[in-house]
């Protein structure tokens, strides 16, 4: 091998077309046996690439039909994407005649089908990390996958650092050991990190063993910004100034792909261009709340060629390839470089072909933002975070399916686990104590002792009980936890999707708000859903969903205060920023590039002050938490502040002085962890992880009420557990995932020590021209529509009365937004935690804003 | 702390934002749905839940002990998660209850999740248990019942009662007390238990003028009127309640 054959040789001249080198170069390290990581840009030909050698494998020596006929396993981190490229292999394979059977394997495929494709596999199998864990978890994994070849994993720069991530990592690593001759092929779009994902591919967990073939260039995008016509914007998100604009652009193309950052932002950007569209162009929606029918609706439509424009959210930033799209408008700043990139590029999938993308700003500091990250992709630089370690939750999922396989013994078992590079740094204690979970909850009080799911025998295997045991993993197999959500149905019609459910608590009789592209009434709440009725009068409210926005890139965010802080660079920005920033520039300071820019105004009887860390809105959320903290205890009064993803500004009684002392690097020590354990992250957190290492039930979606004593409150556990037994397993991997993982507290640090004696602090009379987006804020997020101010004002009495005004409001909302689950009608939400200082109880952010930092 | 006076059938009764009721006329503390050992009843179904529910349980009561300093406690029913729980305690647990019940008069009222007198524990079990002009027991009976000629007033545990109160960040949810003239329904006590909406109808069927709920709080009670209005009609979810 290593060459083509004839055969294959003919197809390709066939249709016009010569292998391209990286085809050629996979070719190569499979004929030698080696795994190879291909990076290429989207429309390379990844995927044949991938297939390819496996196909000419098949060519030279046809496997019969039986049990050990799987030759090549494809893992995609989508269905649908395995459906596609199934369909689309079909085509060279039935072309050339050759030997070859593909077939898909995921949550959708039939029970009988399932079954006879255990006796009788095919030589392809393409499926999802999901389904290949419980194929593993069968007692046959060891046959089926004994003469396996290749292993190929698409879309693994998607996959490596997530949950899913580490599942697939994990059963890697066991494929290693049933099948220690595969070989295995990553297909990557770009990264700013390829050595941690040759390493993810890898058998040994060392990047060192896998090739890395990449293809650079292609040509380049091209990307542009448009403003709106007439005033550019001070604040908001929704860059709904701009749609005549996109509208426009959406009529001069083919087809076009309008990126928005946030589902609420998708329904407001959709009704927008609908009032716009004149010619009745078709253009539609896709978001991840809405339903699946609805969703495949779109995306076949879109296939089709039916569609003209398509207004989606990162639903789309993944999937099958529809080759036809002519341009991608990003509406709002795109807060990362490697993502902007992936949204581009599904834009025209013909590698030789330039993207076209327009970038469309919300507000001026958009328009600085979107103008850094273009620099950024015409320097081809990325960014990103590389992967993080790997979760102990998804280890305890793993240890029970692997020893529904067969007994396993623990030192060879470890050694396996170690091979995947999430978990190369995994200590012995943390892989015991996983076991022990796994084994009887790992308690210090040994009561669980009868009801173990694993013994131990002489030989020092470890063995599953029983096969009830089995039957529960499969039940609960997986990494992905439902948030909270309520369904939202039409009055004798059908689900239109899923909201949050607190924002139907929100909700009274007759309110209406915008879901699903339509303006809908809410009627009422039964069991199972939210009802509706079409249409309905007044100010509509639109759905926001916690967390779902993205914070700026540390990256970008460098590159964003290397614009502000250097004039020369100006020249790239429009001239109403320009105006902005010179105004600035006059009237109080600019950002410096290393070291921070502190404000401090009067304005109406308040003292604010704005201080520019831009290390994105989840780390200034939590910096918010403990500055205020810290201004309390020095006698400031603080009431209130806000975080974007560029400022922290915050409200006071007295004004702000010497403010170094507010950002002194001790406020990340015992406040940050006192705050952390109460804190709803770290609680929803629990939740997930208590979820994924089987100790709580998964909820599905749309499943029928289950008896209410197998529902168990997160909250509650997670209280008892944390007050007895501090130390256990499940809370640390919770604090591990929430301090480790998440990165916003390592981006107050860096906040913290760049701030360290270069403060800069400037006192003035009045806001300033940058401070102006922030103050803008408060108002935008708070207020959706005029009739909602009523509804807040008489509310505030009652939150005080509930929480005898001990709790500071972000907490209670923070709660809000993200701990309450409905389960058929019963609102269960956990009990307060009131440590909180009276007088900080005005202390307020914008649900949305509020992910838990 | 502030404890919230509530008068039915002439009678004074304490209600206490810990979750409990005292009678002070007859130094009585009333408890609900302690559902002790819930952690090894999921433990015994392949959930390892820390098993330290029972012990949190009886730590707080404890703690509620020396503030009212009852000579008698009634307890609601499903005071352990089921059938074994009594035989399942562990042995500090176990002495740890006994310490604390000696010298009192203990009630066990027996509840649909345990149906049976706890083995090896002191103290009485009824069905129903009547002191003057109140009745203790499990589950209220419907309005529409021997309850309607019934004298005096009804105390009871059983649904886990919870309110949402409104607010402009959205609804907050706390257990809560629920009564009206004639009934008073305690709030699960115990550290696993879930709840279940007053709006529900299984609760709301009960209250049909309507109720005053008393939602917990740290240092006291937060009370809101819950209107005879409830949701819409869905099939009932049935008993028995976690």
């Amino acid at each position: 091998m290593g060459t083509l054959p004839e055969l294959f040789a003919a197809w390709f001249a066939g249709r016009g077309w010569t292998p391209r080198p990286h085809q050629l170069a996979l070719l190569r390290a499979a004929a030698a046996g080696d795994s190879a990581l291909l990076i290429a840009p989207t429309g390379g030909g990844k995927t044949l690439a991938g297939f390819l050698p496996s196909l000419v494998t098949l060519h030279r020596t046809p496997r019969p039909p039986g049990p050990g006929a799987l030759h090549t396993l494809y893992i995609s981190p989508l269905k649908a994407l395995a459906v596609d490229i199934a369909r689309n292999l079909m085509a060279p394979v039935e072309d050339m005649g050759l030997p070859i059977r593909i077939e898909t394997r995921t949550g959708d495929t039939p029970q009988n089908r399932r079954a006879r494709q255990k006796d009788d596999p095919p030589h392809i199998l393409l499926t999802t990390p999901e389904s290949l864990e419980l194929l593993l978890s069968q007692p046959e994994a060891g046959e089926f996958f004994g003469g396996l070849g290749a292993v190929v994993v698409d879309e693994i720069h998607a996959l490596a650092g997530s949950k899913r991530g580490d599942q697939l990592a994990l059963g890697l690593a066991r494929l290693g050991r049933l099948a220690p001759a595969a070989r295995r092929v990553g297909l990557s779009a770009t990264v700013a990190w390829p050595e941690p994902l040759r390493a993810f591919l890898s058998p040994s967990g060392r990047a060192g063993d896998v090739r890395l073939v990449q293809v650079r260039g292609g040509a380049p995008p091209e990307l542009s910004i448009t403003l709106p016509e007439g005033r550019l914007p001070w604040g908001g998100h929704m860059g709904l100034a701009s749609m005549p604009e996109v509208y426009r652009r959406i009529r001069e193309a083919g087809v076009t792909i309008v990126f928005v950052n946030t589902r609420a932002q998708s329904e407001l950007c959709f009704q927008a261009l609908w009032r716009l569209n004149d010619d009745n162009l078709p253009i539609a929606l896709h978001h991840g709340s809405l339903t699946v029918e609805q969703r495949r609706k779109v995306e076949a439509a879109m296939a089709a060629g039916k569609l003209r424009a398509v207004v989606a959210t990162a639903s789309l930033d993944l999937g099958i390839d529809w080759g036809n799209v002519d341009q991608v408008i990003q509406v709002g700043a795109p807060k990362g470089v490697a993502r902007l990139l992936q949204r581009v590029g599904r834009a025209n999938h013909r590698m030789d072909e330039a993207s076209r993308a327009i970038l469309v700003p919300a507000n001026r500091f958009e328009v600085i933002e979107c103008t850094a990250a273009l620099e950024a992709v015409r320097h081809g630089e990325l960014d990103g975070d590389p992967p993080r370690p790997g979760g102990l939750d998804v280890l305890a999922q793993h240890v029970l399916a692997m020893a529904c396989h067969a007994p396993f013994h623990p030192d060879e078992f470890f050694a396996e686990v170690t091979r995947a590079a999430p978990y190369a740094t995994l200590s012995r204690r943390d892989f015991d104590d996983v076991v022990r979970f796994v084994e009887d909850g790992g308690y210090a009080l040994k009561v669980y002792e009868r009801f173990r799911k694993l013994f131990r025998d002489a030989e020092g295997l470890v063995h599953v009980r029983d096969t009830r045991v089995a039957r529960q993993l499969r039940m609960n197999l997986g990494t992905i936890v439902e948030t909270p959500l309520i369904k939202v149905r039409l009055r004798g019609g059908p689900v239109l999707g899923e909201v949050e459910e607190w924002f139907v608590s929100t909700l009274v009789a007759g309110d209406c708000f915008i879901f699903a592209g339509q303006t809908l009434r809410f009627e009422a709440l039964d069991a199972m859903s939210a009802v509706v009725s079409r249409g309905g009068e007044g100010d509509p409210r639109v759905p926001a969903y916690a967390g779902s926005r993205l914070p700026l890139s540390t990256w970008l965010a460098a590159r964003v205060r290397e614009i502000l802080h250097d004039p020369r660079k100006w020249r790239l920005l429009p001239q109403p920023v320009r105006d902005w920033l010179r105004l600035q520039q006059k009237q109080s300071a600019l950002p410096e590039k290393d070291g921070m820019l502190v404000e401090t105004f009067p304005r109406g009887s308040r003292w604010f002050m704005v201080a520019y860390c831009f290390e994105g809105r989840l780390a200034h959320q939590t910096l918010g938490m403990l500055v205020t903290k810290r201004m309390e205890r020095l006698g400031f009064g603080p009431l209130g502040y806000l975080a974007t993803d560029y400022v922290l500004a915050t409200w006071s009684a007295f004004e702000p002085t010497d403010v170094a002392q507010f950002f002194e690097e001790d406020i990340l020590g015992e406040e940050l962890e006192e705050w952390m354990a109460e804190s709803s992250m770290l609680r929803r957190t629990f939740r997930n992880i208590a979820t994924i290492a089987g100790l709580l039930e998964k909820n599905y979606p749309g499943q029928e009420k289950r008896p209410r004593q197998m529902t168990m409150n997160a909250d509650l556990i997670y209280d008892v557990l944390r007050k007895h037994e501090p130390d256990h397993v499940l809370l640390r991997a919770t604090r591990q995932e929430a301090a480790g993982g998440l990165t916003d507290v390592a981006r107050i640090g860096l906040v913290l020590a760049r701030a360290k004696g270069r403060i800069k602090h400037m006192a003035l009379d009045r806001v300033s021209p940058l401070a102006v987006p922030a103050l803008i804020e408060e108002g935008r997020e708070w207020v959706a529509g005029g009739a909602e101010d009523a509804l807040l004002a008489e509310a505030e009495a009652m939150v005080d009365d509930v929480t005898g005004g001990a709790e500071a409001f972000s907490g209670l909302l923070a709660e809000v937004t993200e701990a309450v689950r409905v389960r058929a009608g019963i609102v269960d939400k956990p009990r307060h935690r009131e440590r909180r200082p009276r007088n900080a109880r005005f202390i307020r952010t914008a649900p949305r804003g509020v992910t838990g930092a | 702390m502030t404890a919230a006076p509530i008068h039915v059938a002439g009678e004074r009764l304490m209600l206490d934002p810990a979750g409990v009721l005292h009678w002070p006329a007859r130094r009585t503390l009333v408890v609900a749905d302690l559902h002790l050992e819930k952690g090894s009843s999921f433990a015994a179904a392949g959930r390892f839940l820390p098993p330290y529910d029972t012990r949190e349980t009886l730590e707080r009561l404890a703690l509620l002990l020396r503030r009212w300093r009852p000579v008698r406690i009634i307890a609601l029913g499903d005071s352990f998660h089921d059938r074994g729980g009594a035989a399942r305690l562990p042995l500090a647990e176990a002495e740890a209850l006994r310490r604390m019940l000696a010298g009192l008069e203990m009630v066990w009222v027996l509840g649909n999740h345990d149906p049976d007198p706890p083995e090896g524990l002191p103290g009485l079990a009824a069905e129903e248990f009547t002191d003057g002009r109140l009745v203790f027991r499990h589950q209220a009976l419907p309005p529409a019942s021997r309850f309607a000629t019934q004298p005096g007033a009804e105390i009871s545990g059983h649904f886990h009662p919870k309110a949402t109160m409104a607010t402009r960040a959205g609804g907050i949810t706390r257990p809560c007390f629920l009564a009206d003239g004639r009934r008073v329904m305690l709030p699960a006590f115990g550290a696993f238990t879930g709840g279940l909406d007053v709006r529900d109808p299984a609760i709301a069927d009960l209250f049909p003028r309507g109720a005053r709920a008393f939602l917990l709080g740290r240092e006291r009670l937060f009370s809101m009127p819950t209107g005879p209005c409830r949701m819409p009609a869905v099939p009932a979810p049935a008993a028995p309640f976690a």
